[in-house]
């Protein structure tokens, strides 16, 4: 076991390594992306950019010069010292001051995906081919089919007050916890609810299907068989086991909304989170903000990776580790 | 007279399904006594799972219909609500299936599981139901039974997951013990185990045992009566020693002629029974199996009633055949044809 995390962390290390050169490395390919001209910014003469690029060392090592930088890029990420090339804000305490609401949009809407979706799931499994099986179906896909960016602006338009609709929820913006607990409550409601429809629809599909296919086994015809009640039956016997491929999914869509994934949900509410922060970097096409925010949700995905294999083999224990 | 546990009288089972109504138990009549060892012998899609299942009442469902009555101590379990059911599955009539590998939750310990059936029932704590869990693996033979409690599924074997099985269904100590081919999947060396633990434990326990299998082999030993079930019906039934000495159905004679015996002249091939058995959506006329029959003839268009045709009481088949003609035809089918040989 011990072993067995050491080497999946190693593992981790590389897999980071690769994200950080490839999102380098897309940069530069793409037009515009000589680093001394961003750096420089518009109105640079060409004489400022050759200046830059002999600080940066791009003009002397020829090839490995883009290497160098990558390679200084990554270890002034990890000593905090990165600074952005549009504005000179350090990358790293940008993503701290990030984090409160990239926090609270994710914990918030992973609670609330997770608790519909495992109710929805269920519920429509039971009722089956009834009418209110057919309806979640409907309000399911119809939720995986809405974009985000769209359910976001339209909840904003009718109920945040935009163009004299009525302001039963406020426009936008984070409030912290800590000054004001009810409003952060209040802020977040609309966001949560956005970014959980879709996972909520996608859950309670893929429950469905699970439960349906549990209910077959012939594991749930001895508990039936031992004269449990039908209720014990589901939870512990069917939704056991149904549950187990939902806590993979859970783990890796809430490492990616937790590593800034939730980009579109942040910037419709201008919540000021990591995708928020993430969003604004694209825009200015600056490199060592998204090159930071990659690393930052990359290192979100890998470590919970490793935890969803630990959950596995804790919720399955015919699966073994190794 | 022993207590009589169980009267089944003219039980039929039908299925909608997409295909149509499938009519899979078609009229099934027994009763069974404490201590008694009922055989249910048939092939696949004859009926007999499907009976033992609504027994249990696990057939139970919006596309299933019941006729006929299933008295448990008097009561008809066909009548009982879903809910009263509960107290008679695990309690009353403990089961055991097929197959152990699926039939055990992989995700938890044996243990647990069957901590789960006594609780059902019975108000003990945890401790006094493990416990007693102990006392009930050691009793179906497994070793170590204070540590294998502990061990999940996966980590026993074929033969140690059916004697968990049969330690779980009997855990509250029922008075009927339905087991549904639950040697089909292990070893031969372990189906023998198993068939002499089922009998052991049944008089351990006082019980009564209805036994399914597709083999007549496996209950050569233990079965007091024998039950024979072809599509959906009762083709014979008769004492064991009616059935494996004087059989009167021809599918008898095939389901005898396919065990390998030691104690006849060997035949060249084991016999088989040519065909397939009918679709229960859409049965042939007459006798069911006279298509596949060898010495079908014109009077079999019409379906032979399950009647006592030989001087044995209490032994009855659906054929038309003369009786003297079968006593001296059928060991063609049984043994081979090696009775002409030697």
């Amino acid at each position: 076991m011990g072993a067995y995390i050491i080497r999946r962390i190693f593992g981790m290390l590389l897999v980071l390594v690769a994200v950080s050169l490839i999102v380098y490395l897309i940069f530069i390919v793409i037009p515009g992306g000589d680093p001394a001209q961003r750096i420089a910014g518009r109105t640079a003469t060409p004489a400022n950019i050759a200046s830059i690029r002999h600080k940066l060392g791009l003009d002397k090592h020829g090839f490995t010069g883009f290497f160098i930088q990558w390679f200084s890029l990554v270890k002034q990420l990890f000593t905090a010292k990165l600074v952005s090339y549009a504005n000179q804000t350090n990358v790293v305490s940008q993503i701290k001051q990030g984090l409160p609401a990239t926090f609270s949009l994710s914990i918030g809407a992973g609670i609330i995906w997770m608790g519909f979706g495992v109710l929805v799931g269920t519920i429509s499994a039971v009722k089956a081919g009834r009418i209110s099986d057919r309806l979640i179906t409907a309000f399911a896909l119809i939720g995986i089919s809405l974009p985000v960016a769209w359910l976001g602006l339209i909840l904003r338009y009718f109920l945040a007050g935009e163009r004299g609709s009525p302001s039963w929820f406020p426009d936008g913006g984070y409030v912290p916890l800590t000054s004001n607990p009810w409003q952060w409550f209040y802020h977040l409601l609309l966001p949560w609810f956005t970014l959980a429809v879709l996972f909520i629809g996608f859950y309670g599909r893929v429950l469905r299907s699970n439960i349906l296919d549990t209910i077959n086994e012939d594991f749930v015809r001895t508990a039936k068989a031992k004269g449990l009640t039908s209720r014990r039956i589901l939870v512990k016997h069917v939704l056991r086991a149904s549950l187990i491929p939902i806590v993979t999914l859970f783990g890796l869509d809430f490492a990616s909304v937790l590593g800034g994934g939730a980009i579109i949900t942040e910037s419709v509410y201008n919540l000021h989170g990591v995708g928020w922060y993430a969003a604004q970097s694209i825009q200015s096409e600056d490199l060592p903000p998204l090159m930071g925010v990659t690393l930052y949700g990359a290192m979100f995905i890998v470590v919970f990776t490793l935890i969803v294999d630990l959950a596995y083999a804790y919720l399955d224990p015919r699966i073994r580790l190794s | 007279m022993a207590e009589r546990l169980l009267e089944v009288n003219d039980l039929k089972v039908r299925f909608a399904t997409e295909d149509g109504i499938v009519q899979a138990v078609s009229g099934i009549s027994f009763e069974l006594e404490r201590g008694k060892v009922l055989g249910i012998v048939g092939e696949s899609g004859s009926g007999k799972s499907v009976t033992a299942m609504t027994l249990m009442g696990l057939t139970r469902g919006v596309n299933a219909a019941f006729e006929g009555e299933v008295l448990y101590k008097g009561t008809d379990l066909l009548e009982v609500s879903d809910r009263d059911m509960q107290e008679y599955r695990g309690n009353e009539l403990g089961m055991i299936f097929q197959d152990p590998m699926t039939s055990l939750n992989p995700v938890y310990r044996i243990g647990e599981q069957i901590v789960e059936a006594i609780q059902a029932h019975e108000r003990v704590d945890k401790r006094t139901a493990r416990a007693r869990t102990i006392e009930l693996l050691r009793q179906v033979g497994i070793p170590n039974p204070d540590t294998r409690v502990d061990n999940f599924p996966h980590e026993f074997s074929g033969g140690m997951r059916q004697r968990a099985m049969i330690a779980m269904a009997l855990s509250c100590n029922p008075s009927i013990l339905i087991a549904d081919e639950p040697t089909t999947a292990l070893d031969v060396t372990i189906q023998a185990q198993i068939v002499e633990l089922v009998s052991r434990l049944k008089d351990d326990f006082n019980s009564a045992v209805i036994f399914i299998t597709h083999d007549l082999g496996v209950i050569a030993d233990i079965a007091d009566e024998i039950i024979v079930m072809y599509a959906g019906r009762v083709v014979e039934r008769g004492s064991k020693r009616d059935v494996f000495y004087d059989p009167q159905m021809p599918y008898t004679w095939g389901l005898l002629g396919s065990i390998p015996r030691l104690d006849r002249p060997r035949p060249e091939r084991l016999h088989t029974i040519e065909g397939s058995p009918p679709s229960l959506i859409n049965l042939p006329d007459g006798c069911k199996f006279r298509p596949r029959c060898p010495h079908a003839f014109e009077k079999c268009k019409a379906e032979p009633g399950l009647e006592n045709r030989v001087e044995t009481p209490g032994h009855f088949d659906r054929c038309w055949l003369d009786v003297e003609f079968k006593r001296s035809h059928r060991d063609e089918t049984i043994s081979g044809g090696s009775a002409e040989a030697a």
